[in-house]
């Protein structure tokens, strides 16, 4: 069975009993969200939170919708449409926080017992996120569904609602400018 | 180059934290926790929604029958938590100690409109006080459903909390219990009531007790037939008989339908 047809099974699914398959739609969807979010949200603490909310707005949201609406969504799109706003929303009241110097240690910078899931954080993960933060975040956000999340083009298109060949060039420069990055590196 | 770069973003894929679908679930109210918590006369399971407190019974009773119980009645699995969220805990503290609902929310959506009624009109009464069962099916209009009452509170999901031992039967004999009639008369005891002297007095044959000098008659365990004293407290057997005698009843635990 190929990807395509079981996400078509799910929403199928959750049209006929929302409630028996939505875990399903989480397990199935949780740890792309999650691998995403991390590298967009301002801070790896918030992802988790962000990862939860998505799915839980996604469910309110399903609740409300007739069952053919249900069965038409595009599963990945939608979930990262939730997704990115929540992370919009959080870089903004992020930035709308009074900055506080870090004599508390560990809220930005992920210390050893800080969450849970920071406890895997590797060095070739903190390498990856700084370069990725040095992208505009247009080609930050293509870059990170295209190649992180290994969302497809039309979903990536269908989630940030632009024209295909935009998103395509967002994601090409993105990789151009890590090369470009990443070459700095070696020389310095 | 970008090609090695494309593939080493791949391998920033990580697994989700393992609690978040268990947080997901139990936020949107498709699984329910439960945990233990002190109640007045010893260990409860206390269960609960997004929406309040859905089900309560002793420790004794067992774990494994109230989550079986509990999937059985509401299709929701329940899942065990360390503890009551904050916000609830104190509001359930505070419920036990006072013996009163106060702003406690409780989840009886899965009841039948009856079965609510019955639960909120039982949560009137006050702490150390018994009314009967005929007096819930007055109470809420449905003056021919005593025994119905009787069942709903005998299936009270959240007993403590609404205290349907407080409730006696229309004998005025304190009477049985979901969990067993101890279980009723030491709750009825933490709250200031002797179970033993209620039997008496319904053994006796007193249903109702009024005051000579206010010519008003009550429920015997009504605070205000409390504190009549002894020289002034007269006993009836029936309303009626206390009609006669020329006396009321009393507006506070209305023992008998007003009459105009």
């Amino acid at each position: 069975m190929s990807i395509a047809t079981m996400t078509t099974a799910l929403t199928d699914r959750l049209a006929n009993n929302l409630e028996g398959s939505f875990p399903e739609l989480i397990r199935t969807h949780q740890d792309g969200i999650y691998s995403g979010v991390r590298r967009l949200a301002p801070g790896s603490a918030d992802a988790e939170d962000i990862t939860q909310e998505t799915f839980v707005r996604a469910y309110r949201a399903l609740q409300g919708y007739e069952a053919d609406r249900i069965r038409r969504l595009k599963l990945k799109a939608w979930l990262w449409t939730i997704a990115l706003n929540l992370c919009r929303n959080a870089a903004r009241s992020r930035s709308r926080r009074p900055k506080t110097v870090a004599l508390d240690p560990g809220h930005d910078s992920p210390s050893p017992d800080s969450v849970e899931g920071d406890a895997l954080v590797s060095v070739g993960e903190l390498v990856w996120q700084a370069r990725l933060d040095m992208l505009p975040s247009r080609q930050r956000t293509a870059v990170v569904l295209r190649h992180v999340v290994d969302l497809s083009y039309p979903d990536i298109a269908a989630t940030l609602k632009r024209p295909e060949g935009s998103v395509k060039s967002d994601v090409h420069r993105g990789l151009e400018r890590l090369r470009a990055i990443i070459e700095t590196e070696e020389i310095s | 180059m970008t090609d090695r770069i494309a593939s080493e973003l791949s391998g920033l894929q990580v697994t989700a934290p393992a609690g978040l679908e268990t947080d997901v679930l139990a936020t949107v109210g498709l699984l329910h926790s439960y945990c233990t918590v002190l109640g007045p006369i010893g260990p409860l399971l206390v269960a609960w929604s997004p929406h309040g407190i859905t089900a309560i019974a002793p420790l004794s009773a067992g774990r494994a029958d109230f989550v079986a119980d509990y999937e059985a009645r509401t299709g929701t699995a329940l899942l065990e938590a360390d503890v009551l969220p904050d916000h609830w805990s104190r509001r359930l503290r505070t419920a036990m100690e006072s013996g009163k609902l106060g702003s406690l929310p409780v989840d009886l959506s899965s009841l039948t409109p009856f079965q609510q009624a019955v639960l909120r009109k039982t949560a009137e009464i006050p702490p150390g006080e018994l009314r009967t069962y005929g007096w819930v099916a007055r109470e809420i209009d449905k003056p021919g459903a005593t025994r119905a009452v009787g069942s709903a509170l005998n299936r009270n999901p959240v007993p403590v909390v609404i205290p349907c031992h407080r409730v006696s039967r229309s004998d005025g004999t304190v009477g049985n219990y979901a969990y067993g009639p101890e279980m009723k008369r030491n709750l009825l005891s933490t709250e200031g009531l002797d179970p033993d002297a209620v039997d008496a007095l319904a053994e006796r044959g007193v249903r109702l007790t009024g005051s000579d000098t206010t010519h008003i008659f009550c429920f015997p365990t009504c605070r205000h037939a409390r504190r009549t004293m002894d020289i002034h407290r007269v006993e009836f057997r029936s309303e009626g008989e206390a009609r006669a005698a020329g006396y009321r009843a009393c507006k506070v635990c209305r023992p008998a339908a007003a009459v105009a």
